[in-house]
């Protein structure tokens, strides 16, 4: 499904990583650790298509028809302070084309159905979290990049995310996520350190 | 697309006061200069057009950076990058959100103005057509440099610089189409060349803020 080959990035001038390859199959997944300041959210944005590859290439062979290849979960948690819960989520639902019930499963999936009608500003930080999870299930994507998905989450939310992560797998999707936390439903996932394809300062002058 | 159009106005409908001050600035712009060079009516009615006009490019100007700022210090500028909608239609469809959350207004409002300058009526046809056709155009280009400023360190200070000279254009067919209106003359050439411009920055800032919030994402 993803194909990454010697991959390369430059940071503001700044080497960050190199020669990284892997690849990823239906239902695989790859954790990425390493240090902070490593590349985990660089080599994610690059995946993503957000940024472009200083090396390197980057294939993803995914079905084209698909309204988002790909899903993107950034530090970020992307909610607008106005909207309420299920506005915000019927608006994703809508800009994906996921399916009309999508909405109301997701926010069942992470037990946010109380929360509906409630403004995004008054969400709490783990709140506002499980709700950018909840937005992956509104549309099938075949990939899930995920940076950090758990942190601020109580130890119940990061189960619900295991299970969620699980059902994706489940039906052939893959996922990479970066995390300095263990995470569920990652069983048999390559570990990508990124510390074996650092760049050494000197090196890179060379 | 239509989602994010009516994403884009139920913000812009929660968050009211944003689009009052926009038009109470306006007007109050506007209604300083009577205060500055007197009542006389055929000053007044000379100065009309050059000062609407200026009074409406400022209060657009005011809107527009937080086109796409709050959508990227948020994160969904990511997600709508890579969410299937091409990143041309994605600022018309913000531009498109701006004009009517903004552009009409202001038309809604120039009325008044007209009647604070004691504007004969006949010429009233004239002053909405010509804002009709010339708002849509500042928010096209305005889109255009609310993209490129994304991420610029003082781009509140620089988004004026970039755009001021940018609709200069359409300031001078504006109050050209109105000054041919006041005069007798037919403001329809002018008129004309408004629809142009119009024309001309559809794809000019479908293509080049594209390219601009490509850039942003990096």
């Amino acid at each position: 499904m993803l194909e990454v080959e010697d991959l390369g990035c430059v940071r503001a001038g700044r080497p960050v990583f190199a020669g990284l390859s892997f690849s990823l199959g239906a239902g695989q997944v790859v954790t990425l650790v390493g240090p902070n300041g490593s590349g985990k959210s660089s080599l994610l944005r690059i995946l993503a298509g957000l940024l472009p590859p200083t090396l390197g290439r980057v294939t993803c062979r995914t079905d084209e028809d698909l309204a988002p290849r790909l899903h993107y979960l950034g530090h970020r948690d992307a909610l607008k302070p106005l909207l309420s819960v299920a506005e915000d989520l019927r608006f994703w639902q809508r800009y994906w084309r996921g399916p009309a019930a999508a909405p109301r499963d997701a926010m069942a999936a992470y037990e946010l159905s109380g929360l509906a009608d409630r403004p995004c500003r008054l969400l709490s930080a783990g709140q506002r979290r499980r709700l950018a999870l909840a937005r992956l299930l509104l549309a099938q994507a075949p990939l899930w990049l995920l940076d950090e998905p758990t942190v601020g989450l109580d130890a119940a939310s990061v189960g619900l995310f295991g299970r969620a992560l699980a059902d994706h797998r489940r039906r052939g999707g893959a996922a990479v996520v970066a995390t300095h936390l263990a995470l569920p439903a990652t069983e048999g996932a390559q570990v990508l350190d990124l510390r074996a394809y650092a760049v050494e300062p000197d090196e890179a002058v060379a | 697309m239509i989602a994010l159009l009516r994403r884009d106005l139920l913000l812009a409908a929660r968050s009211l006061g944003d689009l009052l001050l926009v038009v109470a600035f306006f007007v109050l712009v506007a209604a300083l200069f009577p205060f500055g060079v007197g009542a006389e009516r055929t000053l007044l009615v000379r100065l009309a057009p050059g000062v609407l006009w200026v009074a409406a490019l400022l209060a657009v100007l005011l809107s527009l950076d937080r086109l796409f700022a709050a959508d990227q210090e948020a994160g969904d500028l990511d997600l709508l990058l890579l969410g299937g909608l091409p990143a041309p239609l994605l600022i018309l469809v913000k531009a498109l959100a701006h004009w009517l959350t903004t552009g009409l207004p202001l038309i809604v409002a120039a009325p008044l103005v007209a009647q604070l300058y004691q504007l004969p009526g006949e010429s009233l046809p004239v002053l909405l057509a010509s804002l009709l056709l010339g708002t849509p155009t500042l928010s096209l280009l305005g889109a255009v440099g609310a993209a490129l400023c994304l991420g610029a360190r003082r781009g509140g200070v620089l988004l004026p610089l970039l755009l001021l000279p940018l609709w200069i254009p359409v300031l001078i067919f504006g109050t050209g189409a109105m000054e041919a209106g006041l005069s007798g003359l037919s403001p329809r050439p002018h008129l004309l060349l408004l629809g142009a411009l119009l024309a001309l920055s559809l794809p000019l800032a479908a293509v080049t803020g594209a390219l601009a919030l490509r850039q942003a994402a990096e």
